[in-house]
């Protein structure tokens, strides 16, 4: 406030014509106020962003061991992070589990999350507290909802294996418990997970298409399906885009989850590069290969950025 | 105020001075802010009269214990000593960024198992050069400190895997104790009924499982150094045996100790391998009559070995040496006879001192089998030092893949390769 203080003669000024001042002068201090403006934006996104960011990547190339917290020493030596990476045949079993888990969550997630928003557009008794009833997975804080997860799908005494066990069909699958199904469990839970969010946005995407438009394509004879295909999707498509940008960026990095439910095991097959970034940097203490996996996750995710930043540009066009 | 904003702004427009002084402020602001979080993070004054622990007794109990124990050596020295506590995971972390930003605490209490990784980067001080006699302490113990011949960590107390049995169900069955891998897999075998298994084991991710499967590797006769040697091989196909036997749930892969206890706890295994820190909760349930015993051996009058676990306490290298001195002083009475017993018989882990040991096996007769145990076991580290980490993480690879299905040699053949290729972390 104190600005107003110090302008207000200024304001007395106002109707009269300024003196001409010099107008390279007043250009320049122009300029030093507008980077005024961007500096604080500027030094935070390096400060907080651009240092970390360029730190791991040097680090990729350094021997970074616990004696370099002592002796501040971590000589260069050159690639042999990325190649001792790339030689671990973990590495490759981690990035396929990756992908696979990403593509299988976020298609898991958007279906389902999906059909309950086009559900819930409907008006039905009942149905506000249905709604918030499937938020809750999304406020359960992560690790207990493994951990809750990982009782649930015990192979002896699960619930869900109790059920089956009742129902009649598969009462013995060991869920997290063999290589073969475990990664898709880990799956499964994370779509649970992930369904209150991509409701929550889509049902709110589908608000704001107009419902004249529902209107007319009824007059139109159009099908429900037909309706669906050829209005509710297209208008809806911005919101898609960021439902699924947000959601590839938030599991593609995913940890806590699979550390809670299954700690990368069994045998590996639920190992990421997320928990193999973790292993390498905090169990093994090596963190220029910690490093090298932490590079190639955010190398991943920057493209994916660069594919959202150029789809939402052609949008605004 | 809000009448007036429109004339503030066209005057500042045309002025192009308060935008350039409200820049001028932000910037000011966020140069403090930034300046204020770089200088909070260098080394503080240390107080003189304040000494510092850092461990990881987050439980409740244990942080009471420890802290009851601080206080009554602060009072004998003549010092406060404050207690901070994290997560057993994060001790080593913590340390490190602490000795980057030269704010290590005068005390840490590390797992023993991780103090030789602290020790290899040069920040420990040896302990017998600040005071610290070794004389009542089991050679065994006084290894499990040390790292290359310097004794760097004092253990209050130690612990070690041990059989936990449920009585009852082996006097229904009309079993005894097994003794040998050929009668706990026959025991096993009998009190394996309905839901009940008769067996419980960890062979879970993490250092948990590794814990677990060293009896039977090193009681065999094999070693960490040769993951696919044939002693190690077989141990495993032991494990196998008792998987494929139905005596061991599908479900040992994927737990914890902690799991294993709630599963024994809850009826669905009638014996255990366990360590005496359950003791606390397992006391709480009255109606469960358990009983402990050594870890079967391969063959009658073999050695139990077990792994020796718990943690030690250290003094790290802050280049003050008065106050690593009376640190040093704080650690001899942390681990000294006395609060060593005190610990030993809250926690029910074996005093590590020899003249503590022997009053806590009158005092505790039922943990007798631990205390044999204790006295047979073995350091994970003494062979591999800093390199544990990295077989550690093969191994659980290596028995993992086994018990799902892979054969035990070619599992461990993996490893042993993935272990020499993977040990990075020691490299120089």
């Amino acid at each position: 406030m104190t600005t107003s203080t110090v302008t207000a003669p200024a304001t007395g000024r106002a109707p009269k014509p300024p003196a001409a001042p010099d107008p390279a002068r007043l250009r320049r201090r122009r300029r030093i106020a507008q980077w005024g403006f961007v500096a604080p934006a500027v030094v935070f996104m390096l400060l907080f962003f651009g240092y970390p960011l360029v730190r791991n990547v040097v680090m990729s190339f350094q021997d970074y061991t616990p004696r370099t917290f002592f002796t501040g020493e971590a000589p260069f030596n050159g690639t042999d992070n990325w190649a001792d990476v790339f030689q671990d045949a973990l590495f490759g079993k981690a990035l396929w589990h990756t992908l696979v888990f990403t593509a299988g969550s976020l298609l898991g997630q958007f279906c389902v999350g999906l059909a309950l928003a086009v559900f819930f557009s409907r008006r039905f008794p009942l149905n506000g507290v249905l709604r918030s009833l499937i938020l809750l997975p999304w406020l359960v804080p992560m690790v207990v909802s493994g951990i809750v997860w990982r009782r649930i799908l015990d192979q002896d005494t699960g619930v869900l294996n109790s059920f089956l066990d009742i129902v009649g069909i598969g009462g013995h699958t060991p869920w997290l418990t063999d290589p073969q199904t475990a990664l898709l469990s880990v799956i499964l839970v994370n779509i649970w997970i992930g369904i209150p969010f991509n409701m929550v946005m889509l049902y709110g995407g589908l608000q704001e298409i107009p419902k004249e438009l529902y209107e007319a394509a009824s007059l139109d004879g159009a099908s429900a399906w037909r309706t669906f295909r050829s209005l509710t999707l297209p208008m809806l498509k911005p919101v898609v885009t960021v439902v699924l940008v947000l959601g590839f960026m938030s599991t593609v990095k995913i940890l806590d989850l699979i550390l809670a439910l299954t700690d990368g095991g069994p045998a590996d097959a639920t190992q990421t590069l997320g928990t193999l970034t973790y292993q390498n940097s905090f169990v093994q203490l090596d963190f220029g290969a910690g490093a090298v996996v932490g590079n190639v996750l955010i190398l991943i995710s920057a493209v994916f950025a660069v594919f959202y930043l150029r789809a939402n540009r052609t949008e605004g066009k | 105020m809000p009448q007036q904003e429109p004339h503030v702004v066209e005057a500042l427009q045309r002025k192009g001075l308060g935008r350039s002084r409200r820049a001028a402020t932000s910037l000011a602001a966020v140069t403090a802010l930034v300046a204020g979080a770089a200088l909070s993070g260098c080394g503080q004054q240390r107080d003189p009269g304040v000494y510092t622990v850092m461990n990881s007794s987050t439980d409740e109990s244990y942080h009471r214990w420890d802290a009851q124990a601080m206080a009554r050596c602060g009072e004998r020295l003549g010092v406060t000593i404050e207690q901070q506590s994290v997560p057993a995971a994060q001790v080593m972390t913590k340390a490190l960024r602490m000795a980057s930003s030269k704010s290590l605490p005068d005390i840490v209490q590390f797992d023993a198992s991780e103090m030789p990784t602290f020790a290899e980067a040069g920040g420990l001080t040896d302990l017998r050069t600040l005071g610290l006699s070794t004389e009542d302490i089991p050679d065994g113990i006084v290894d499990f400190g040390s790292y290359q011949g310097t004794y760097y960590g004092a253990a209050r107390s130690v612990n070690t895997l041990a059989l936990f049995y449920d009585q009852d169900a082996l006097d229904r069955a009309g079993v005894r104790v097994p003794t040998t891998w050929a009668e706990l897999r026959r025991v096993a075998k009998k009190l394996t009924q309905g839901k009940r298994y008769g067996l419980a084991l960890s062979a879970g991710g993490a250092e948990d499982g590794v814990f677990q499967f060293t009896p039977f590797m090193w009681s065999n006769g094999g070693d960490e150094t040769k993951l696919d040697g044939p002693r190690v091989v077989e141990a495993l196909d032991y494990w196998k045996a008792l998987l494929a036997d139905g005596s061991l749930s599908k479900s040992t892969v994927n737990w914890t100790q902690a799991d294993v206890n709630d599963q024994f706890m809850a009826g669905n295994a009638a014996m255990m391998i366990n360590g005496p820190w359950q003791v606390e909760t397992l006391n709480t349930k009255k109606s469960l009559h358990w009983g402990i015993a050594r870890i079967p051996v391969p063959e009658t009058g073999a050695d139990s070995v077990g792994p020796l676990g718990g943690a030690v306490l250290t003094v790290p290298d802050t280049g003050d040496e008065t106050r690593q001195r009376t640190a040093g002083r704080i650690v001899a009475c942390l681990a000294g006879e006395k609060e060593q017993l005190t610990y030993a018989l809250n926690s029910w882990m074996v005093p590590a001192h020899a003249k503590a040991a022997a009053v806590w096996r009158e005092r505790v007769p039922e943990l007798d089998a631990l205390a044999d145990q204790v006295a047979a076991a073995r350091s994970r580290t003494a062979k591999l030092g800093a390199g544990w980490s990295s077989v550690s993480l093969a191994l659980q690879s290596a028995f993992q893949s086994a018990l799902t299905g892979q054969s035990s040699e070619a599992a461990l053949r993996r490893a042993q390769q993935r272990a020499t290729s993977g040990n990075r972390g020691t490299r120089t």
